[in-house]
């Protein structure tokens, strides 16, 4: 029913606007023509998304690609933290999946996956159906490890510490509390120890709270505690915003690890120091590949985090199940992002398809990382680097010398930082 | 108009039918693809971003190898050119300089 739905939602616009949706129709026509073999991805998030679209455009639509996510809309975790700061909707960052479905011809499942077997090739749903596949894609993003902060899973049931790592709902009540705190108060941030999901991410929404109360609640603090001993991305440029532009307002505590925290008192709990009080708390926990990653035995590299081939993206533990995203364990200096997901993505959509075709899969794949972080509504920073694979050590390094960080802190880059997003979100899902 | 209006599904379909298997994928595509996140898919940028479809090889060749010697100042082309070797930036200037603008 839900490809039939589609299938005319894709004839429908044939005949209503002319040449470009008449050759999007055509992908949808050519779905179930599809014979080459078939590919399921779980998660539609930057990585499953990305890999959806490359591998029916670059199999001129002969595989035939089914996703399976939960929910109605892609919303975008990079440019969130302005969401929490109040200068973007929810709205703004939310994408239709529809451009996938009826441009690209992609089969979609709204549902969950329950359980896969890698012997028999299948993948039960949490709707009861099984799909067969010949190529399984697995980008289900992270699991917040709740059990390594006492107290945190139950002070999140009541809303009271939120988290706020998958955008959606919990933007928008963290966005709530922030609005709801009274000038003068604290806003307390925790970093967790290293890797974890978008590395500037807690540092860019520190500078943009921060930013938010330079305008509404200047008596208000900013502290942000970290597990690392120094922050984790844009180093330089971060210290200098919070130095120049939000004097007085950021501190930065390096060296530590929240254990606990208290709801009643509300109060943050550390490994070694006194406890910390603060009216607005956002911790921020370990994290390990998405649950369904773990369940099918494919997190092997210290229970967190899943082993893959470079080259295709194909576990190390099961055959045919290729994992994308903030899932798998990364090479030196590769940042757990969404565009570095987006990249995976295309590196293995080759990949498939060259396989289902047995053509041998490109030996020498590159991929690259741009992230934008903004420090305050207008002026934004970045990080990059560029990443070669290198066959001896069957792994992706950065070249030398090449990458960096800004020069300074730019309107320009916080231009740039929009464009990126609007034509990612594009180059994932259109 | 409404009848060749009616044609143009119909041809693009006959002709998706009758497709072969695609070719080995060029490698030209992946390094490209790299590109794709911040100058937009197929390098057709819809923002302050410059797009890269349509242009001249030679001349993103040029804009490249100014990057990455340092000739040419930039926010961030700078550091992305050197982590690409001078024959793929060759092709990745080949690929978009067939791309429809």
């Amino acid at each position: 029913m839900q490809s039939r739905r589609h299938f005319l939602a894709g004839a429908a616009a044939v005949g209503a606007i002319g040449l470009a949706p008449a050759l999007s129709g055509c992908a949808s026509t050519a779905r179930n023509a599809a014979s080459k073999g078939k590919v399921v991805i779980v998660g539609a998030g930057y990585g499953g998304s990305t890999a959806a679209k490359y591998i029916r455009e670059w199999s001129n639509n002969t595989i035939s690609v089914t996703v399976v996510e939960p929910g109605d809309a892609f919303i975008s975790c990079p440019v969130s933290n302005l969401v929490i700061a109040g200068a973007k909707t929810l709205h703004d960052i939310t994408v239709s999946y529809d451009a996938l479905r009826e441009r690209h011809g992609v089969n979609w499942v709204q549902s969950t996956v329950e359980s896969i077997d890698p012997a028999k090739r299948s993948v039960k749903l949490a709707n009861g159906d099984t799909l067969q596949y010949d190529k399984l894609v697995l980008s289900p993003g992270i699991e917040l490890m709740f059990d390594t902060v006492k107290g945190l899973k139950a002070a999140n049931e009541q809303g009271k510490i939120l988290q706020s790592m998958k955008a959606g709902p919990e933007t928008l009540a963290l966005r709530r509390q922030l609005e709801a705190m009274p000038d003068g108060g604290v806003f307390a941030i925790s970093v967790p120890p290293a890797p974890y999901r978008c590395p500037p991410g807690p540092y860019e929404r520190a500078s943009l709270v921060a930013a938010y109360f330079k305008q509404h609640k200047p008596k208000s603090k900013v502290l942000i505690f970290d597990a690392n001993d120094k922050v984790q991305s844009k180093e330089p440029l971060f210290k200098k915003a919070w130095a120049e532009q939000y004097q007085g307002m950021v501190e930065y505590i390096p060296d530590h690890k929240v254990v606990g925290v208290n709801t009643a008192r509300m109060e943050l709990e550390f490994e070694v120091n006194d406890p910390v009080k603060a009216d607005v708390i956002n911790v921020i926990p370990m994290q390990r590949a998405g649950v369904i990653a773990q369940r099918t035995g494919l997190a092997n590299m210290n229970a967190r985090w899943c082993a893959v081939d470079y080259l295709t993206f194909e576990s190390a533990v099961h055959q045919g199940i290729h994992v994308l995203g903030d899932s798998i364990q990364i090479s030196p200096l590769m940042p757990k992002s969404g565009h570095m997901a987006n990249q995976h993505a295309k590196v293995a959509a080759a990949a498939i398809v060259s396989m289902l075709y047995d053509q041998p899969v490109n030996p020498h794949p590159v991929v690259m990382n741009t992230c934008y972080s903004m420090v305050n509504f207008k002026q934004a920073i970045h990080v990059a680097t560029v990443h070669q694979y290198d066959e001896t050590q069957k792994t992706f390094l950065t070249v030398p010398g090449s990458g960096g960080i800004s020069a300074g802190i730019t309107e320009t880059e916080g231009v740039y930082a929009d464009a990126w997003a609007h034509n990612i979100w594009r180059d994932s899902l259109s | 108009m409404s009848r060749s209006l009616l044609l143009i599904p119909a041809l693009c379909c006959a002709a998706m039918a009758t497709q072969a298997a695609p070719p080995a994928l060029p490698a030209a595509q992946s390094l490209a693809a790299t590109c794709f996140n911040c100058h937009g898919p197929h390098g057709v940028s819809t923002t302050a971003i410059p797009s890269l479809a349509g242009r001249p090889a030679a001349s993103i060749v040029s804009l490249m190898t100014e990057y990455k010697s340092g000739q040419r100042p930039g926010t961030i082309m700078p550091q992305i050119a050197k982590g690409y070797t001078d024959t793929q930036i060759q092709l990745i200037a080949e690929y978009f300089a067939q791309q429809h603008p």
